[in-house]
């Protein structure tokens, strides 16, 4: 994948197991997101082999069965949540019965009929994170799905995470806090452009040699391992 | 496509002051010109059937290139392009819901005009509100392409003295077309709005929509298809 002359993603390998959360941990520029646009086939020039589902990334057949959370929230800001929910239920052809419940999951309920314009940063997030859970996709790509929130709606989104991969979705999740990986049944380490490794959290601990998440992606990232 | 339609249409409800000046602006412009020519009706005869189906390009070539360059910067057209709409459910879905402001807005204007300001129209009003909702989509069709080739909301509002201002001064309102120097006579012929323009000529000059207005229309008409394909073809479903 190549921007320019540079390599922005180089040498990936690797795959997701069905029904499993992977976090995508990485320093900020790193390539998660040029990895995860790859994913859903809206990033150029992307070169090898990447199938998402039994299809090449990007094939028309595939738009219904993949949900993309992007990193900056992609709904109308001159709309309220529940008219972003109805939109994006119909143009995913899903049900809109789920629209309050999922509105709920978000912890949105009480701000469902206010414009996205006055909502904070955080209730924004969730909104655009609400809109692409509308469609009960196979695979769930989500780029930094709980950046900025607090403690307890992290928490809360983790285990509906982890619910929707108990029900069968595949989701790819990306952060650069450190502390998500635990929540994650397997990690994937990016640093410049290049996957690192593939392995589980405690993998991770264990060959860095310390059970602190942080201290850990520091020695492995950093190349001081 | 109706879904889309109904999104737009809901965000402009959600905006009450653009819809008032969409729908104030050219009653206001057009009483003016009344009273500019209060003693030279013929004037204002000839000039204000040309505006009916100026004001239309304006307003939706800034409603179009605005909101395609917030879908384009926002995310939220990398983010629809991933579901199973498609370009054209999108294109149309705005086509329709800016159609349908236009002809709210012809039908004001033209209502204004015809009625109360006295302009003298040989042709239908129905035939005006048709021409003007015409001239709308290519407005529109104009305004997708705009934001295709803009990256800020300021760039792409300097696209409307680059693109839509030239097409003014050539259409023959300011001075007929046949009577300019042969280059720009040349060029004015290449331009969509010339043929609004004339068509404007006809309806107000002959009994009923006659064959050549409708040949202009469907001009115009074919040259806002072109602009939307055109547009539609830089909507990326890949960028870098």
């Amino acid at each position: 994948m190549r921007r320019g002359r540079t390599d922005v993603v180089a040498g990936v390998g690797f795959e997701l197991r069905a029904g499993s959360v992977t976090g995508l941990l990485g320093p900020s520029g790193c390539g998660k997101t040029s990895l995860m646009r790859a994913l859903v086939g809206v990033q150029q020039r992307v070169r090898g082999e990447l199938r998402v589902l039994g299809e090449p990334a990007g094939a028309p057949a595939l738009r219904a069965r993949v949900g993309y959370l992007t990193q900056a929230p992609s709904i109308y800001a001159d709309l309220t949540a529940r008219e972003n929910m109805e939109y994006f239920a119909r143009v995913q052809h899903a049900a809109r019965d789920r629209i309050d419940e999922l509105l709920e999951r978000v912890g949105l309920a009480a701000q469902s009929d206010q414009l996205i314009v006055t909502l904070s940063g955080g209730e924004r997030a969730r909104a655009s994170l609400a809109t692409v859970l509308l469609g009960e996709p196979e695979l769930l790509v989500l780029d930094e799905p709980t950046v900025g929130l607090d403690p307890l709606l992290r928490r809360s989104l983790w285990e509906f995470f982890g619910e929707l991969a108990a029900g069968g979705a595949t989701l790819l999740v990306s952060s650069h806090v450190m502390d998500e990986a635990s929540h994650c049944e397997e990690l994937l380490l990016m640093r410049d452009a290049l996957l690192l490794a593939q392995l589980t959290p405690d993998e991770l601990t264990r060959r860095a040699g310390t059970t602190d998440l942080d201290e850990a992606f520091v020695r492995l990232v950093g190349g001081r391992a | 496509m109706t879904a889309t339609t109904v999104r737009v249409l809901r965000q402009l409800r959600h905006d009450p002051r653009t819809i008032a000046l969409m729908l104030a602006v050219p009653c206001v412009l057009m009483t003016v010109l009344r009273f500019v020519y209060s003693d030279r009706r013929a004037v204002f005869d000839s000039a204000g059937a040309p505006l009916l189906a100026i004001f239309p390009l304006f307003t939706m070539f800034l409603v179009t290139s605005i909101s395609l360059l917030r879908e384009r910067t926002s995310g939220t057209l990398e983010r629809l392009l991933t579901t199973p709409l498609r370009k054209l459910d999108l294109l149309g879905g705005y086509a329709l819901a800016f159609a349908l402001v236009a002809a709210l807005q012809a039908g004001l204007v033209s209502a204004l005009a015809l009625g109360p300001l006295g302009l003298h129209v040989s042709g239908s009003n129905a035939a005006v509100v048709v021409l003007c909702v015409t001239v709308a989509l290519l407005g529109l069709g104009l305004g997708l392409l705009a934001s295709a080739f803009a990256r800020t909301e300021f760039q792409v509002v300097q696209f409307l003295p680059a693109t839509i201002v030239p097409q003014l001064l050539l259409c023959g309102l300011l001075v007929p077309r046949e009577r300019m120097a042969s280059v720009l006579t040349a060029i004015s012929d290449v331009l969509p709005m010339s043929y609004a323009v004339d068509a404007t000529h006809h309806l107000s000059q002959e009994p009923g929509a006659g064959g050549w207005f409708w040949a202009d229309l469907a001009i115009v008409a074919a040259c806002a298809v072109g602009a939307v394909a055109l547009g539609a073809a830089t909507l990326r479903r890949r960028t870098p």
